[in-house]
């Protein structure tokens, strides 16, 4: 525990650090904003539809940036070459995962935090409830999770921060698009690919205020599966070299 | 303290390592040498638990690398050829870090990582970013986060590389005193270093052990090698003579200017090079001068070695 919470406060100590941190919240935080009050503060929707839209928007934006931030996490250090400081240690393969992975979680609810303003704007001007904005947040919590999980697992794949960001956006988008291939695919391969969907499955019923239990499931499972993954690379590195 | 038995690594599908066995006593300042690309860094990365054997078994102070790699890992240190440092920590932050992920105890932490500071004459730059810092700083920053959780075992993967030749003496004195306390083990291609600093030296090449002990066994073992004569007379002559001695090969002669011939041809013992030499004078030609062609000393065994003539060591 002691290892995880030193890797999780290094890891949150490099982005508060980094003007890239920085720069990719603003820049994230003011476009967001900017759709936000263009498409939905028209004053022509109601209040919940507002929220749902917003909530609907924030799935893309929590996406984008948990895959920006997880672009670095291993793969800055294999560039750097500091992957050995983490692999010659005394820490397990699961640690290591768990405490880059908990780090840049942190970071992402920091953005979230961030971008509370909005709803609560919703909730003094409109008639929304607190639940429902508490269970969007929650949906927006467990699906950046998952993504950062993805995005973990691409940066450990590869030694390019670029290219861990275009592997972690593309395993993302893939799994945005299930639902297509869902459609075109009939019997239980459909059903099973329609299941995997990352956003129109699972992240709809979050942003309407409803909390159902088998797709919290699903986005801790994807996150555990992502991390096992990741743990999986390191552990092959011993061997490959 | 350390045993390798029959390890064997490779890489795609090239061999970097291939059945290498050694053996390593505690508290023994061991050097391996090789050209680049020999397996150095391969066998000190195996050694270290951050790469496993593709084949062949590691032990460190009893503990196997693969079965119990958290155990090996805990008592070894090891410094990279870059040593791994975040630059927008301060020196001693980092080396509480490096410390800290080792399992060193809240407790202990800042009086260990004071130790190190003064072991590793940081004191002045403690306070500074690792970005700051000198190349020599950084090696010796390196050392220090290397040597922090106290292990048995320090690796130092080319220590003395881009330094300066002063950094070069105080690194050179540190890598000494660590063996008071640690067993260690230093790569380097370069000779005189790993003559001055280790009791035993490891001749890699290719990925195999071509020769193994301390230098006077080293220099001791060598039993042929090529001369190069300049002598004054006719060539075929000098040729006939030289070719007619027992244990001589390879005979090269050139015909320069004022009647002189450069003679060149190996020689399989120091016998043979007295025999040579006298067989050219009973002869009647002038011997103006004899010269060991590889340099002779450690250098000249390196080169023969890594050339893959036969070279018998002591053991």
């Amino acid at each position: 525990m002691r290892i995880i919470s030193l890797m999780v406060r290094r890891e949150l100590y490099a982005y508060l650090l980094s003007p890239l941190g920085y720069a990719i919240v603003a820049a994230v935080l003011g476009l967001h904003g900017l759709l936000f009050n263009v498409t939905l503060m028209t004053g022509e929707a109601h209040s919940f539809e507002v929220l749902q839209g917003f909530f609907f928007q924030s799935s893309g934006f929590v996406s984008a940036v948990a895959v920006l931030i997880s672009m670095r996490l291993f793969a800055e250090d294999r560039q750097t070459g500091n992957e050995v400081l983490l692999l010659q240690s005394a820490a397990t393969e699961w640690q290591i995962v768990l405490g880059k992975f908990l780090g840049g979680y942190l970071f992402l609810c920091l953005y979230l935090l961030l971008t509370t303003y909005m709803p609560v704007l919703v909730l003094v001007n409109g008639k929304v409830t607190a639940g429902h904005i508490g269970a969007g947040y929650l949906g927006l919590v467990l699906l950046g999770s998952a993504v950062l999980a993805i995005g973990t697992l691409a940066s450990a794949l590869v030694s390019s921060q670029l290219l861990a960001a275009v592997l972690g956006a593309a395993m993302t988008v893939a799994l945005f698009v299930c639902w297509m291939i869902a459609g075109k695919v009939e019997g239980p391969l459909g059903e099973i690919i329609g299941y995997l969907d990352l956003m129109d499955a699972h992240f709809r019923s979050f942003s309407s205020g409803v909390v159902k239990t088998s797709t919290v499931v699903y986005y801790l499972s994807l996150t555990y599966m992502a991390l096992l993954s990741t743990t999986a690379v390191l552990a092959a590195r011993r061997w490959r070299g | 303290m350390i045993t390798a038995d029959h390890v064997s690594k490779l890489y795609g599908t090239r061999w970097a390592l291939k059945d290498l066995s050694f053996q390593i006593a505690e508290h023994e300042v061991v050097g391996f040498l090789g050209l680049n690309g020999a397996g150095k860094t391969t066998v000190l990365k195996i050694l270290s638990g951050l790469l496993w054997p593709s084949a062949g078994r590691v032990q460190i102070a009893g503990f196997d690398s693969i079965e119990q790699p958290r155990a090996v890992r805990a008592m070894t240190g090891f410094l990279p050829d870059k040593p791994p440092l975040y630059g927008e920590m301060t020196v001693r932050a980092m080396l509480c870090h490096a410390a800290s992920l080792n399992g060193v105890p809240g407790r202990a932490l800042h009086s260990r990582v004071d130790e190190v500071i003064e072991l590793c004459q940081l004191k002045e730059v403690r306070h500074d970013l690792v970005d700051w810092l000198s190349h020599g700083y950084r090696k010796r920053v390196g050392i220090a986060q290397a040597i922090a959780h106290r292990p048995a075992l320090v690796i130092l993967d080319e220590p003395i590389s881009g330094l300066d030749p002063q950094q070069i003496v105080g690194m050179r004195k540190l890598v000494r005193s660590l063996g008071e306390q640690h067993t260690v083990l230093v790569s380097s291609h370069i000779l005189s270093e790993i003559a001055q600093t280790c009791d035993r030296i490891l001749v890699l090449h290719e990925g195999q052990i071509v020769a193994q002990g301390t230098e006077e066994e080293l220099l001791g073992g060598v039993v042929g090698g090529r001369i190069e004569l300049t002598v004054h007379g006719d060539a075929q002559q000098a040729r006939d003579l030289v070719a007619r001695c027992a244990g001589v090969s390879d005979i090269v002669t050139t015909e320069q200017r004022d009647g002189l011939v450069q003679l060149g041809a190996d020689f399989a013992s120091p016998a043979v090079c007295e025999a040579m030499v006298a067989a050219l004078v009973e002869g009647g030609l002038g011997v103006r001068r004899v010269v060991e062609a590889d340099g002779g000393g450690l250098e000249g065994v390196f080169l023969k070695l890594t050339r893959g003539s036969a070279v018998e060591t002591a053991p």
